[in-house]
């Protein structure tokens, strides 16, 4: 996907999106993930279109937009990765497991590598709980994390 | 007759490797040329031997597990397809102690079968429930859900029947059945698990709901975080409308009932339900005042039944087996059974449906079989991130609304995450706090700014800068946000907090300086 989409077509292909499931009860959030789909966050310059085709203020849609943890205002890197740090991955040792994933991939939460490569995001709860600690690397679940499975990760983003 | 070999496609499991086993079996098959069926099940819940496969033999199922690729070539050498020895042999499913211990109504059949296929469904039972529904008066159908006792598995504990019949009551033009599937607590798997493995008893749940109560449309809004369980439940409603489960004549009757899946975004808050139903709307997640009930104005107005997974998932053996069948498990006011999810720091984690009754330390000690680490248990936290601590001197509390209730404590979504000797209960607590100022929906006062306060004198008890007046200054805030928040989130915060500050005081001691440099 190139790096910067001229602003007439996301105006497009958004309206495309939003002509698809403008009928939908309540179509606000399915119109966002098909958006974030799309492009790979929510661009600015979908929220015009979204706001008319709807009938509502563009206020009220940034609002619902930056209300969500899941949109994003940029493009994540290539892979996403997120681990678990709620209590149950807490008390099979997350911390350490976040510490030793931002050490070897060098960045923090919320972060991507500079290679564009991967970015590091905290979760809480991916269900998993019986599995901890858990992470999801591109909607794949992995579970019961140990060194090895942390170094295949890293080496699998990298690739 | 083809054997045929189980492997779960639950994200459970799938997390354990089992992608991987299947891949290995499929193969191994290939190069010997034995025929057989791949079945993808979802699980049973006990994750500890995840992934768990099962082959159908001659004398009835035999599982292995935890089967790794590694042991595949060793299971065909000892003619596993027979059920033939080997170092994983766990013998027949149902007789595996985790499993043979529990009583299963809700979870009768998950992890059985193939989750889509609607024939297995109804060789097991599936659909007898709403058969009997389509033949009753909606009021019935209400009272026989009243009578059973259930009481609203998502935390709350409010009966279910009485719920209903407000809907039923009020008159309007639609009405909605809303399932909660944005299951946020850590330590809970039951929503995940049913929608993956056996997604059929909760569309059969909604429908019932739809005709008791006079609605006509549902939503089930999950979680972003449960991927998995989406694809099933969306490729689980085609398959119910094709077969005439859902649309406008439910198995022929003149009941009308359709659904849709709908995903969340990421917002933790959105498990609670006026929130939800603001997400629905296609709203920012912000929690209502109630009054008005959701009951009489909910989803874009209309009178709405908003219900937990389980909840709705507990209904179909209702209507089959009867109120009284279902009452007669459990205790006092806790009736019928509840799918308690061991997780965390525990030997045997998994899911374990059993009525209500069982102490905490039966469940951590017996079932749980401690610690994985195999250290000292120190603290469970029952109900996830809004839920109390307990410590092992009140493992005698049975599992039951309101003897947990009376300790200080909630069973919410009955998660329980065990957790060793090693654990501070100062960060837990003040994770607790941390998590309220992350998921905040911001428009109540005591959780926005209580939160962040909270974590703010917490880490100054933890740099043992006036930790007792600091102490009192937490219990206070504490105080606030239990009494001045609008919902859940902000309100039951405390429980952790307080929990962690009474039963585990000594944590909360000023640390050595080396440490409190940290």
């Amino acid at each position: 996907m190139p790096m910067q989409l001229a602003s007439t077509e996301i105006t497009s292909r958004t309206a495309a999106i939003v002509q698809e499931m403008k009928g939908l009860e309540g179509p606000l959030l399915p119109i966002l993930h098909g958006i974030q789909e799309e492009f790979g966050h929510v661009p600015q310059d979908a929220l015009p279109v979204i706001a008319e085709a709807l009938n509502i203020s563009r206020a009220e849609v940034h609002g619902v937009v930056t209300f969500y943890h899941d949109y994003r205002s940029h493009p994540a890197g290539r892979h996403v990765l997120k681990v678990c740090q709620a209590e149950a991955c807490q008390s099979m040792g997350s911390d350490a497991v976040a510490a030793k994933l931002k050490q070897l991939l060098g960045i923090g939460f919320h972060e991507t590598t500079r290679d564009g490569s991967v970015t590091l995001e905290p979760v809480y709860c991916l269900g998993l709980c019986a599995c901890a600690p858990a992470a999801m690397l591109d909607g794949q679940v992995i579970g019961r994390l140990d060194d090895e499975k942390l170094d295949e990760i890293v080496a699998e983003v990298r690739s | 007759m083809i054997p045929r070999i189980y492997i779960p496609g639950d994200s459970g499991a799938l997390a354990l490797g089992a992608e991987k086993v299947a891949k290995a079996i499929a193969k191994e098959l290939a190069e010997r040329g034995v025929e057989a069926k791949i079945v993808r099940n979802g699980s049973r819940g006990a994750y500890f031997l995840e992934p768990m496969v099962e082959v159908a033999t001659a004398n009835g199922r035999v599982a292995y597990g935890p089967v790794k690729p590694a042991d595949v070539k060793g299971l065909f050498d000892c003619g596993f397809l027979t059920g033939g020895h080997h170092k994983r042999w766990l013998g027949a499913p149902d007789k595996i102690p985790f499993l043979a211990r529990q009583t299963r109504l809700t979870f009768a059949r998950c992890g059985i079968n193939d989750p889509l296929s609607l024939d297995a469904y109804k060789s097991l039972g599936g659909l007898k429930g709403l058969q009997n529904a389509v033949a009753m008066a909606p009021a019935d159908i209400v009272r026989q859900v009243t009578e059973s006792g259930l009481r609203g598995r998502g935390g709350a504990g409010f009966p279910t029947g009485i719920k209903w019949k407000t809907v039923l009551d009020t008159t309007a033009d639609r009405k909605y059945i809303v399932c909660n599937a944005d299951e946020g607590d850590s330590a809970t798997f039951a929503d995940r698990m049913i929608m993956e493995g056996d997604p059929f008893v909760l569309i059969e749940g909604m429908a019932i709901a739809g005709i008791a109560t006079g609605a006509t449309k549902g939503f089930v809004y999950i979680r972003s975080e449960y991927p998995h369980a989406v694809a099933v439940m969306k490729k689980a409603v085609e398959i119910a409308r094709m077969s005439g489960v859902l649309g406008v004549n439910v198995l022929g009757s003149p009941n009308a009932f359709d659904m849709e899946i709908r995903v969340g975004a990421g917002a933790y808050v959105c498990g609670e339900e006026t929130s939800l139903l603001n997400s629905l709307e296609g709203k920012r997640g912000v929690v209502r005042a109630k009054p008005p009930l959701p009951a009489i104005q909910g989803l874009f107005g209309k009178p709405t039944v908003i219900n937990n997974v389980i909840s709705l998932a507990s209904v179909p053996i209702i209507m089959d087996r009867g109120a009284a069948f279902y009452r007669d498990f459990g205790m006092g006011r806790s009736r019928g059974t509840i799918p308690i999810q061991i997780a965390g720091n525990v030997k045997n984690a998994g899911l374990f449906e059993a009525g209500f009754g069982m102490t905490l330390g039966e469940i951590v000690d017996d079932i749980g079989g401690g610690t994985a680490t195999g250290r000292p248990v120190k603290a469970v936290q029952v109900g996830g991130p809004l839920g109390a601590y307990f410590p092992r001197a009140l493992f005698d509390t049975p599992f039951d609304y309101e003897a947990f209730a009376a300790r200080d404590g909630l069973i919410g979504h009955a998660g329980i995450t065990v957790f060793d000797d090693t654990a501070d209960m100062l960060k837990q607590a003040r994770f607790a706090m941390e998590f309220c100022a992350i998921e905040s929906c911001g428009k109540c006062t005591p959780c926005r700014i209580g939160s962040t306060r909270g974590v703010e004198t917490i880490d100054r008890i933890a740099r043992g800068i006036e930790p007792e007046k600091n102490i009192a200054l937490v219990t206070d805030l504490c105080q606030t946000m239990k009494f001045g928040s609008l919902c859940a989130l902000g309100g039951f915060t405390p429980y952790p907090v307080m929990s962690a500050l009474n039963h585990f005081r000594e944590d909360f001691k000023p640390a050595p300086v080396a440490e409190a440099a940290e």
